[in-house]
């Protein structure tokens, strides 16, 4: 009896994913654009340090409110009319340099107050790692005090629903397009930064032996540093995106978008740039497809039953290798 | 050291209370003193308090606050009609947490100018206070207290102004079955406790009127996307979609359909009745959307009272919110039974539990349980133009 009817159901939802499965599809990119984005955080400070900075999630919050800020000053309103053409495309890159920007100076501070302390003294993994949840949770609980514990608005800056074109059917939206292609773009822009750059040189020499590289004359504070900027950067990237996509923010917006980045980062090999890039569409597509196989409820279930799987074969995640090992 | 320790213990608790209590008395609202000698109206020779209990700060003070100023609104209204009997004013702020509750409601039967309460405004705190306002005799009238089952355990001083959640869910459905003729609905949720119950009321009685619930979805409250959602709707082509949660979730939801080029109608529970809702889907978006409650929530059209909006604007410098109106009725109830010469809880608690009295949202009359007599009514709320505009009654 029992059977039947999950059995009925899972024929419904296939069918549900038949039909509609470019509609899932391009949803799921998009948010799995964002989860990549961010899990390139995650994955950098993880390939150099070691360590997990759980603190990442917040920095992504800050974003969003820096965000939010450069709507303010430029002075939009929620219900302003839409921009188009060249005046669009300098809000966005306006708004863009600022989320970038209080999210990378807020990611250099975070390392200079919550880690570099810790690891002067010679501290264990572990202490940093607490170190991570509690600057995570007094950043969050900071905005909380300061901004409230409501949602805020993120103005509409363009008319985003407008169909780009058309995928087997289903209406690209121009804000998807919009995520996906500034999400590839600035994964690219990283990977060839880390891959071809001198400044990317030390970051790989420092993640595959710290000592070494010290004794050949890589100054460890400065790729510290570096790491850090370069994932807040990429947190920053998102939290635009993101406040493009969803419209709207407040103190612990990061949390659950932190915890699905960082399993993105696992997913696809933690320490590995492109593994971060693969795991957040990933994770982006499961959810959706998960979602109408089983039901919205199942959603989580279903990812993390795939990362479970995953790490059981493959325990360093789909691609596995570690930052270091790159090629230059 | 042990035996210091526990000495320590119920000293602290003592110092604690005492702290607690000296910060309420700042609350307690000075009467006019200069007021001119009576002329007319009501004489009363005792000082008499009417107290408001429920959340003024944290995360629920938003409703807390909707009501406790409509509670003051009728008082001070009171006490400029009637320089003789100057009314006090006092709030137990119990933060909507049940675990806060006990030692505010002791408080309050402490105070023998106490003669009755507007509140507990929710039914948490209803479960851990009503025991001890029942031992006192202390009379409450509560604005929105919506727990069915609040009814059933005997209480004697228990008075509800509104309808119970077991009225809601059926007038929804017969709502979308009548009124919108709508064939296909889509039942969504948001898992919580609340909003789960709500959608599956909703969903058994569409079912049982013959409307086809094609689709049935539990978001996270969480997440943000809930595109996949949109998607299943968008597939099964509904006429209407409900949803039972919160206000931030359902603009959230309601935004994110609109924006998939979904078209139906868009109908929600008391959770989502929140000018939050618009301000979460955005004025274009909400547009049309239908928030129903038990309370009456019409800014400009309470009947006898068209100018309350006004009033209470002037009173309190906010707008009126869901239970504002119904704060409001329960102070002037409490008042009425004041005025006909009621001045002990005793007295006071056989007129609510007796008399008949004309509020501004509707008639009061209590059965001895202290649900209100006759049928259960249900109000829409509809958002027009970027603002919630009264709708009407739609079940009861």
């Amino acid at each position: 009896m029992i059977a039947t009817v999950v059995l009925a159901s899972l024929s419904e939802g296939a069918r549900l994913l038949r039909d509609n499965f470019w509609d899932y599809t391009v949803t799921g990119a998009t948010i799995g654009a964002i989860y990549s984005l961010v899990a390139l955080g995650y994955t950098l400070v993880y390939g150099v340090l070691r360590l997990i900075n759980f603190a990442h999630s917040e920095i992504f919050m800050i974003g969003t409110f820096g965000a939010l800020y450069a709507t303010q000053w430029l002075g939009f309103d929620p219900g302003d009319p839409k921009k188009t053409g060249i005046a669009l495309i300098g809000v966005l890159l306006f708004c863009l340099v600022i989320a970038m920007a209080v999210s990378g100076a807020s990611a250099v501070v975070l390392e200079r107050i919550a880690y570099r302390p810790l690891r002067r003294r010679g501290s264990t993994r572990l202490a940093a790692l607490i170190s991570a949840i509690g600057a995570s949770f007094a950043i969050s609980e900071a905005f909380a005090l300061w901004r409230g514990r409501n949602f805020e608005q993120f103005p509409r800056l363009f008319d985003k629903t407008h169909t780009v074109f058309t995928l087997f059917g289903y209406d690209v939206r121009a804000d998807q397009v919009l995520i996906i292609l500034s999400a590839l773009f600035m994964m690219v822009a990283l990977d060839q930064f880390v891959r071809r750059t001198r400044l990317g040189r030390g970051v790989r020499a420092v993640a595959q032996n710290s000592e070494t590289a010290q004794l050949m004359g890589v100054n460890i504070d400065r790729v510290i540093v570096l790491t850090f900027l370069l994932g807040g950067l990429m947190a920053g990237g998102a939290a635009l995106l993101d406040m493009v996509f969803l419209e709207q923010t407040r103190y612990n917006i990061g949390f659950i978008l932190g915890v699905k980045a960082f399993t993105a980062a696992v997913l696809g090999g933690i320490g590995n740039l492109r593994g971060a890039l693969l795991g957040g569409f990933v994770l982006g597509l499961v959810e959706n497809y998960g979602s109408a196989l089983f039901g919205t409820q199942w959603k989580d279930v279903i990812s993390f039953t795939l990362l479970v799987a995953v790490l059981m074969f493959r325990p360093t995640g789909l691609l596995g290798e570690s930052l270091g090992k790159a090629r230059a | 050291m042990k035996k210091w320790f526990r000495l320590l213990v119920p000293i602290a608790a003592v110092a604690l209370l005492a702290a607690a209590c000296g910060d309420d008395d700042d609350d307690v609202a000075t009467t006019d003193e200069t007021a001119a000698p009576a002329a007319a109206g009501v004489v009363c020779a005792d000082p008499l308090t009417i107290a408001f209990f429920g959340a003024q700060t944290g995360d629920a003070a938003n409703l807390g606050l909707n009501e406790s100023r409509g509670a003051e609104l009728a008082i001070n209204e009171f006490n400029a009609a009637n320089p003789a009997c100057q009314i006090g004013y006092k709030a137990f702020d119990s933060q909507g947490n049940p675990d806060n509750a006990p030692a505010l409601a002791q408080q309050a039967v402490d105070e023998a100018a106490i003669v009755a309460i507007v509140g507990p405004a929710f039914s948490g705190e209803s479960r851990t206070a009503n025991p001890i306002f029942e031992a006192a005799g202390l009379p409450i009238v509560t604005p929105s207290a919506s727990a069915p089952d609040l009814s059933t355990l005997g209480w004697t001083i228990f008075h509800r102004l509104i309808a119970n959640d077991d009225s809601q869910g059926p007038a929804i459905a017969a709502h979308i079955a009548g009124e919108l003729a709508a064939a296909k609905v889509a039942v969504i949720d948001d898992n919580s406790e609340y909003g789960l119950s709500l959608a599956e009321i909703v969903a058994g009685e569409l079912e049982a009127a013959g409307v086809e619930v094609t689709v049935t979805d539990h978001v996270d409250p969480a997440s943000q996307d809930f595109s996949a959602t949109v998607t299943k709707v968008k597939d099964a082509g509904v006429d209407v979609v409900m949803y039972g949660g919160y206000y931030a979730e359902a603009g959230r939801l309601r935004k994110q359909l609109v924006d998939g080029g979904v078209t139906a109608g868009f109908i929600s529970g008391d959770g989502s009745l929140d000018p939050g809702f618009i301000e979460a889907a955005g004025a274009e978006a909400a547009e049309g959307a239908i928030l129903t409650a038990a309370a009456f929530f019409s800014p400009d059209g309470y009947t006898g009272g068209a100018d309350f909006g006004a009033k209470f604007l002037a009173d309190s410098g906010s707008a009126p919110g869901l239970y504002s109106a119904e704060g409001y009725d329960g102070a002037n109830l409490i008042l009425a039974a004041i005025t006909a010469g009621n001045t002990t809880r005793e007295a006071i608690n056989t007129f609510l539990s007796t008399a008949s009295f004309q509020g501004i949202t509707k008639t009061f009359k209590f059965l001895p349980n202290g649900e209100l007599d006759g049928p259960a009514a249900i109000y829409a709320t509809v958002v027009e133009g970027g603002v919630l505009v009264g709708a009407g009654q739609i079940g009861g």
